[in-house]
């Protein structure tokens, strides 16, 4: 997308409309751009974010107001502009205009009801997995400055530091696991404090890798006595693989052991023959396939397709008592993982993402993640592109199953009010809202059905879904 | 003894040289294939079979690091001077922040045989806990965790200097402490004059362990908490799987650490007599 809506109105040369069919160079840039609209305060900030021109936010919501005023005072007729302004030369109309209309004023009116940030230093934890793609590129790429932020993004060891570098408000907004926020304002495995997650990082995008030596065991039934690694309790790391265990008939309590290996652990962990194999989020999948110690063993958007994995989230006091910085934050974040939704991106984020300072891999591992072209250690080369992807939409049914699991495998007890606990942390509704602003559909409702190895989860029905299953520890 | 110094010279060099050419020996990569499949490229070729980086890629790096040792590449790369700095400096805050506590006390137990007998069940109680254990609980506490990682040092280097101030103290002889006695000095002034000079050596053998247990926790707590140090760096590298960076990183800590050590090893001769 591009700033072509934030052409000089002073340019009787340039238009300012552009068809589906102009062929002028910042159309062929981006197409799909969002249709213009003269409300100022929408405008600017759907446009602000579409640049891909180095125009500062300032200079941008300026030429904006321009050409907002410019407009207005052709009536919207772009043809009567453009030959007023070949007459008069730009700079005399320029003068012209500010003689009439005080665009000055008007500027810093427009500015002043925009809401200024109350803080434009943030820091934003990430864990280095390709999971926080959104959250990592969107600083090198400027996502965060064309809202006026400057965020310092910090990579963390683990998620239990970046649950209590959050706890402590050390960081502003981080990088979590969709399950942590949840957790974390029921109090299960901290102290309560509520959390808000307003969007999703990605979806899909892990794997079950096992060991080179477990070439002949493809068959779960096989796996009795296993030891696998997971990174953290609360993710859907663990509860996709105890899922995907028990529906194979082997309970993940007794029959395997599931350890909590940090993620840049697991493969050394796997190399030494301390794990059998783990389910973890990318590099760390390709990574063993790279380091030729393991093998991808199935994609987990076979298990669930399109599920949710990891989240941008923040402490409830962070949004209420900086409503413009958050919003700012959370347009920053959703503008940048719809861009990483976009397959053409996904190359270039590779190069921008894989140095030391962020998630310091091999580029070409990063790559194989992003664009699901990858050889997958058992000898093929595989063409999944969807196998990580980008959407922010928290649906609240993924909530209610993420609940539903907590609930079967006794990490929460006695009645949950699983729609009121989601509702209350999944910000579906905002998330929407501003999706819609920023020019992208939203779903119109917060709760779907989900199928999940074949089998149908009705969020409705959720107590009685956490029930339904043979092994489980309800 | 010129001559024997010249030879143990030699020696440590030609092990050093033998013990390189092994290890460069041993760890050759594979050579360069070409002609690889798209499959082979993307398990990223030969390069990865050969584990343990031979010492010429390490030295390499070496050079690299270290001819730009203070760059800043943003929040997450910066140069290994800076790392080292960091390290350093959260080392020596808590290290004298348990200085300012472990010597008052120290003199106080070692003084007074009821203070000693009264706090030792807590010192030995608290002695043995591992600095990682201390780790959750100072980052749920202290809310910061900068602050918490110079609390863990604080926490482990506290009781070595503590345990050898008393002891220095309490085993000052006696007949000195007597003369100060007859020449009328108050407990402040005996402290001063008398028991300090006399239990000093003790006192540093007491700080030069506690700088090095100082040293060795650090990496481990920034490996944790991370963010910068020199800790935070070995676990970013871990990260990578790089090794070559990785024992470059050992290496460094391996000199710094010797540094503080000789330092405090300086600081201990100066304070030294002869009875």
């Amino acid at each position: 997308m591009t700033t072509k809506s934030l052409g000089n109105p002073f340019n009787g040369d340039q238009s300012l409309i552009h068809a589906k069919t102009c062929g002028c160079p910042e159309c062929k840039l981006g197409q799909e751009t969002p249709s213009v609209s003269l409300n100022l305060q929408q405008s600017q900030s759907r446009d602000a974010i579409a640049s891909e021109a180095a125009m500062d936010s300032e200079a941008m919501m300026d030429r904006a107001i321009e050409s907002a005023v410019v407009r207005s005072v052709f009536g919207h007729n772009d043809h009567s502009r453009r030959s007023f302004m070949k007459m008069m030369g730009a700079g005399s109309a320029a003068a012209l205009l500010g003689s009439v209309f005080p665009l000055d004023k008007a500027k810093a009116a427009v500015k002043e009801s925009l809401g200024k940030l109350e803080k434009t230093k943030l820091n934003v934890g990430f864990v280095p997995i390709t999971c926080a793609t959104p959250i990592i590129m969107a600083h090198p790429m400027g996502f965060y400055e064309r809202y006026g932020l400057d965020v310092t993004v910090t990579k963390t060891a683990g998620w239990a530091v970046a649950r209590d570098k959050s706890l402590a408000g050390e960081y502003d907004a981080s990088h979590m696991l969709t399950p942590m926020p949840l957790a974390m304002s029921m109090g299960a495995g901290s102290t309560p404090e509520p959390f808000i997650m307003p969007a999703v990082e990605n979806i899909n995008g892990q794997a079950i890798v096992l060991h080179v030596d477990h070439k002949d065991k493809r068959d779960p039934k096989q796996w009795k006595g296993f030891k696998f690694g997971v990174p953290f309790e609360y993710s859907m790391h663990n509860f996709l693989l105890r899922y995907y265990l028990a529906e194979n008939g082997i309970d993940p309590d007794k029959d395997v052991q599931i350890r909590v290996v940090p993620p840049p652990e697991m493969v050394a962990n796997l190399r030494a023959g301390n794990l059998d194999g783990y389910l973890s989020p990318d590099p760390f999948n390709q990574r063993a396939v790279w380091e030729k110690v393991g093998f991808i063993h199935m994609l987990t958007k076979d298990i669930w397709e399109g599920h949710p994995c990891c989240a941008f989230a923040c402490s409830q006091k962070f949004a209420t008592q900086n409503p413009n910085t958050y919003g700012a934050l959370l347009r920053a974040i959703i503008d940048a993982t719809q861009y990483s939704n976009n397959p053409d991106n996904r190359k270039e984020i590779s190069e921008v993402i894989a140095p030391k300072n962020y998630l310091n891999q091999p580029a070409p591992v990063i790559q194989q993640v992003l664009t699901g072209y990858y050889a997958d250690g058992l000898g093929e080369v595989k063409n999944v592109p969807d196998r990580i992807d980008f959407d922010p939409f928290p649906w609240h049914s993924m909530g209610v199953w993420i609940l539903t699991q907590m609930k079967r495998w006794g990490y929460i007890e006695g009645d949950v009010d699983y729609k009121g606990i989601a509702e209350q942390v999944y910000l579906a509704g905002e998330t929407g809202k501003i999706m819609e602003e920023l020019g992208y559909t939203a779903p119109d409702r917060t709760y779907k059905t989900h199928t999940i190895m074949g089998k149908t989860f009705d969020s409705d029905r959720a107590e009685e879904y956490a029930r339904s299953f043979d092994i489980g520890r309800v | 003894m010129a001559s024997l110094n010249v030879r143990a010279a030699l020696l440590s060099v030609s092990f050093l040289v033998l013990a390189l050419g092994l290890w460069e020996m041993a760890t050759q990569p594979p050579e360069a294939e070409t002609g690889m499949s798209e499959y082979e490229m993307l398990m990223g070729g030969a390069d990865q079979e050969s584990r343990v980086p031979p010492p010429s890629a390490v030295l390499k790096l070496a050079w690299e690091e270290l001819s730009n040792p203070f760059y800043d590449a943003g929040a997450n790369d910066k140069g290994i001077g800076i790392q080292l700095a960091y390290s350093v400096y959260r080392v020596l805050t808590g290290y004298l922040a348990a200085m300012a506590i472990a010597l008052p006390i120290g003199f106080l137990i070692g003084m007074s045989p009821l203070m000693y007998k009264a706090l030792n069940p807590y010192i030995q109680l608290l002695r043995p806990i591992s600095p990682l254990a201390w780790m959750p609980l100072a980052l749920f506490i202290i809310q910061d965790s900068d602050a918490s990682a110079i609390f863990v040092i604080f926490i482990c280097s506290i009781w070595p200097m503590l345990l050898n101030t008393a002891f220095g103290v309490a085993n000052v002889r006696q007949d000195w402490v007597n003369v100060a006695r007859t020449h009328e000095l108050g407990p402040l002034r005996t402290a001063i004059t008398v028991i300090l000079p006399a239990a000093a050596p003790t006192i540093l053998t007491g700080m030069r362990i506690s700088i090095g247990i100082a040293w060795l926790v650090i990496v481990a707590a920034e490996m944790l908490v991370g963010g910068t140090g020199i800790g935070y760096y070995v676990w970013n590298e871990w990260n990578n799987l790089d090794l070559a960076s990785v024992i470059f990183s050992i290496l460094m800590i391996g000199v710094v650490g010797m540094l503080l050590d000789l330092a405090l090893g300086k600081a201990q001769k100066l304070v030294e007599y002869k009875e």
